[in-house]
């Protein structure tokens, strides 16, 4: 192919400038705000409030599991309720809600040239429908018989039968309401990412010149809205079953001596919605995540992504297969065996993209001018934890490894540290990142090191252990494990020192909250770019930038995201709206 | 706000022939989908995802539909009104389906019309739609009445499988539902119309955007998805 255009022709512009809505009062510019970095910042708070109580709720099953019959207010019923809630919110109110509602709407207009979402309206109500839903949530804390117990998969039948808490409360019920809203709230604000993606850019922003976060952001929203509506109609049913005694899920059941009136629905039916929607929320965790370090580990160090092609046909491909994958959550509920032959065939071929973006982040620190900057560090910290919890998945994706491990803390450790612990250490990498632009100061870095240094270890030191202890046989979800012929001495002590550890990294946590809210007025001023980095939103007039982010004149755009180190250059990076031909990108991508 | 036409092709450089060439197209610059506005954009993306809370409901009962252990109520005699002193099969559903495929036709009419910027026509048939959607759902609400008292409820009938009910409540009411809520926006949309707010410009009240005719065509992409949806409802649910 040739390339016909010179590399400094500008793009006729296609679509006129956009009428933005322009806040009159206190109210309408922080609160009731049209402004898509306002809203991002409402977004990130809200979600990091939630996740506060998940961390608390973690520090409470930690205290039960490590020192068992040591505090009494912790009854069975209870730590099935801690476990529920800290699960559910951690997944979908604070990663799902920070990497997409917060990062989402913060980078996506600034990354992408635009001056806001294409409709502000909409994303306003995105933020408060979310909000709502978490209020919802938060209520079932302090309904009568409170939150639900179901674990966070909500499996019927237990999940709404007397002797799960909250099963014949109101757990359930505002378990299941707070979803809807959620879901509605996200379709809202998602389609806004999608569209603005797609038809809101700038000027010489071709698809292929996106940076890799705003593909992996858009790929996540694309899968989002097409996997969240299994989970919107497996919670009206449940809701049905639970209200109005339909029997969508529910088999005949005899609980306490007495038949149900419930009768001839499936279980199984409701995993199979449950897991077409929760194997794509790994993917909808995961690729924000993956696109964020990739644009980390080229900034900082100074070099340009390896493979970038690669990279945007590997996320588009772990998304499209992640929807075929979904029934290996589900070797143990019974299926045909062909079904298990399939279903772990897919879940091993997504190993090849995703080893394919591995190796690309690799292949982009190789001799490169690596600063060890704190997003680094977590950038870092991130390709370590999730090869681990990604090869631990290789074992789970097969059927006759993950059998006798399934239901095991080998479980709990995998998960944990491909979709936990991997992704919110590319939060805070990102925070640490772009935390400057948001309030113009950069974070403290010597309580940043300390933050990474204690969470990282830590967190191996959390998960690591548990892959022995599931290799052992210790079970998860129990509340209690004292009485065990499996529980082994060595056992014990292994669970009190993942207790101590969870204690240790939670308190890590408060220290990084103290240089949130300390550095907003004490940080070190962080000027326009401190990073030096190449993309759109270092490069707005304002820091932190205004209400329609560019000032005048949308900038154009001239190159991939990724000119670092270009020899013969002034400086090591050229941003994306500095005019020439020279520079590393990809001469095939026409503007 | 977007144009719709695509001007300065020009100085478009030639592009790759096959799958390079859609993947070329689909990465271009600004815009993946060239003459599309924000709009329609977000109205077609909307309509994928309800597409898929649809099949979902669909395959659900599908699944329920062929697992269940005891007989499924035939749709034909439970669907029959007695006119005449015989019992026609469907008929009340055949007569529903036939307005609300006609609303599709008004509404397409509409939209014409709303090019033509002639804004009676398109505010009369727009109000049109919305009275056949009305009398869509008057007689659905008819149909739940008649089963009701019939002894159908959710969690159980008379005749068969418990899930008959369940299915027939959940996923008509919740195509009632977008129906309902098709005809607000339908009088809304022809208000505005009726007033002249896409000739003058006239900011939105709650999102201060000035709309443009086209929003009668973003309106109508809604209501005919509305219509399908129902066609494979009475294809899977009734007819099967």
């Amino acid at each position: 192919m040739v390339d016909v255009t010179p590399a400094d022709a500008v793009p006729p512009a296609e679509v006129g400038e956009v009428e933005l809505y322009h806040p009159h009062s206190w109210w309408t510019k922080y609160v009731f705000s049209q402004d898509a970095k306002v809203i991002a910042v409402q977004y990130s708070a809200t979600a990091t409030a939630i996740g506060l109580v998940a961390l608390v709720l973690s520090w409470l099953m930690r205290l039960q599991l490590g020192f068992p019959g040591t505090f009494d207010f912790i009854t069975p019923e209870a730590y099935y309720q801690f476990i529920t809630m800290h699960g559910m919110i951690m997944v979908i109110y604070l990663l799902t809600a920070l990497f997409l509602g917060g990062f989402g709407n913060y980078l996506i207009p600034l990354m992408v040239g635009a001056r806001d979402m294409v409709f502000p309206y909409v994303n306003m109500l995105s933020y408060w429908v979310y909000l709502l839903a978490v209020l919802v949530l938060v209520s079932s804390f302090f309904a009568p018989g409170g939150p639900t117990g179901a674990g966070w998969t909500l499996y019927p039948p237990q999940a709404i039968m007397t002797g799960t808490p909250g099963g014949q409360d109101w757990g359930i019920i505002l378990m299941l309401s707070s979803l809807i809203l959620f879901i509605i709230g996200f379709t809202m604000g998602g389609l806004n990412y999608v569209v603005t993606v797609l038809q809101g850019r700038t000027r010489g922003m071709t698809l292929m010149r996106l940076p890799l976060t705003v593909w992996g952001i858009f790929t996540a929203t694309v899968m989002a809205l097409l996997a969240f509506p299994a989970l919107f109609v497996a919670c009206v049913m449940m809701l049905l079953d639970r209200l109005l005694g339909t029997s969508f899920f529910m088999p005949a059941v005899v609980e306490m001596g007495e038949q149900l009136q419930h009768n001839g629905g499936s279980p199984i039916l409701f995993q199979h919605l449950f897991w077409f929607f929760g194997h794509p929320e790994v993917y909808i965790v995961a690729l924000p995540a993956f696109g964020i370090v990739s644009d980390l580990i080229s900034t900082h160090a100074r070099k340009n992504i390896f493979g970038y092609r690669m990279m945007v046909w590997a996320i588009i491909a772990i998304g499209a297969l992640s929807f075929v994958v979904w029934a290996h959550h589900m070797y143990v509920s019974g299926m045909h065996p062909y079904f298990g032959f399939f279903f772990a065939t897919t879940t091993l071929i997504i190993a090849i993209p995703t080893a394919i973006k591995v190796y690309n982040w690799v292949l982009t620190l190789w001799r490169g001018d690596i600063h060890l900057t704190i997003p680094m560090l977590f950038a870092l910290a991130f390709i370590v934890t999730f090869v681990n919890g990604g090869l631990t998945g290789l074992f789970l994706g097969n059927v006759v490894v993950d059998v006798p491990l399934s239901d095991t803390m080998f479980v709990v450790a995998h998960f944990h540290m491909v979709m936990g612990v991997a992704p919110i250490l590319v939060i805070f990498g990102a925070i640490y990142h772009w935390y400057p632009k948001v309030t113009g100061r950069m974070l403290d870095e010597t309580l940043g090191r300390f933050h990474f240094w204690v969470t990282f270890l830590g967190a191996y030191l959390i998960f690591f252990p548990m892959h022995y202890l599931g290799l052992m046989g210790i079970p998860r979800r129990y509340a209690e494990l004292t009485d065990m012929t499996i529980m082994t001495e060595s056992a014990h002590h292994l669970n009190s020192f993942i207790s101590i550890m969870a204690f240790i990294v939670g308190f890590a946590q408060m220290v990084f909250l103290f240089n949130l809210i300390w550095s907003i007025r004490h940080g070190r001023e962080a000027g326009g770019n401190p990073w030096r980095a190449t993309t759109l939103e270092w490069q707005t007039p304002h820091t932190p930038p205004a209400h329609g982010n560019f000032g005048k004149e949308l900038p154009i755009v001239y190159r991939w995201a990724y000119d670092y180190s270009v020899p013969g250059a002034k400086e090591d990076f050229i941003p994306q709206n500095v005019p020439g031909s020279f520079g590393l990108g990809p001469s095939r991508e026409q503007p | 706000m977007a144009e719709t036409t695509l001007t300065h092709t020009d100085r478009m450089a030639p592009r790759p022939a096959g799958w390079q060439g859609i993947a070329a197209d689909w990465a271009s610059d600004q815009r993946a989908f060239k003459n599309v506005s924000w709009g329609k954009a977000m109205m077609w993306i909307f309509l994928l995802s309800d597409t898929f809370i649809f099949g979902c409901f669909l395959l659900s009962y599908m699944t329920a539909r062929i697992s269940t252990r005891v007989p499924w109520p035939n749709p034909s005699e439970v669907f029959a009104l007695r006119i005449g002193g015989s019992e026609i099969p469907l008929i009340l559903i055949a007569i529903m389906t036939f307005v609300l495929i006609s609303s599709s036709g008004t509404m397409a009419m509409a939209v014409n019309f709303g090019y033509r910027r002639d804004r009676r026509k398109t505010a009369i048939l727009m109000l049109l739609t919305a009275a056949l959607g009305a009398t869509f759902v008057g007689m659905q609400a008819f149909e739940w009445t008649k089963l009701i008292t019939e002894g159908v409820r959710p969690w159980g009938n008379p005749w068969g499988a418990a899930q008959f009910g369940s299915c027939f409540f959940m996923i008509t009411g919740f195509h009632g539902t977008h129906v309902t809520i098709g005809v607000i926006f339908l009088i809304i949309v022809a208000r505005k119309v009726w007033r002249g707010d896409f000739d003058i410009g006239r900011p939105g009240f709650f999102t201060s955007r000035r709309g443009r005719y086209e929003n009668v065509e973003i309106m109508g992409l809604y209501w005919h998805f509305v219509d399908l949806v129902w066609v494979f409802i009475f294809a899977f649910f009734y007819l099967w």
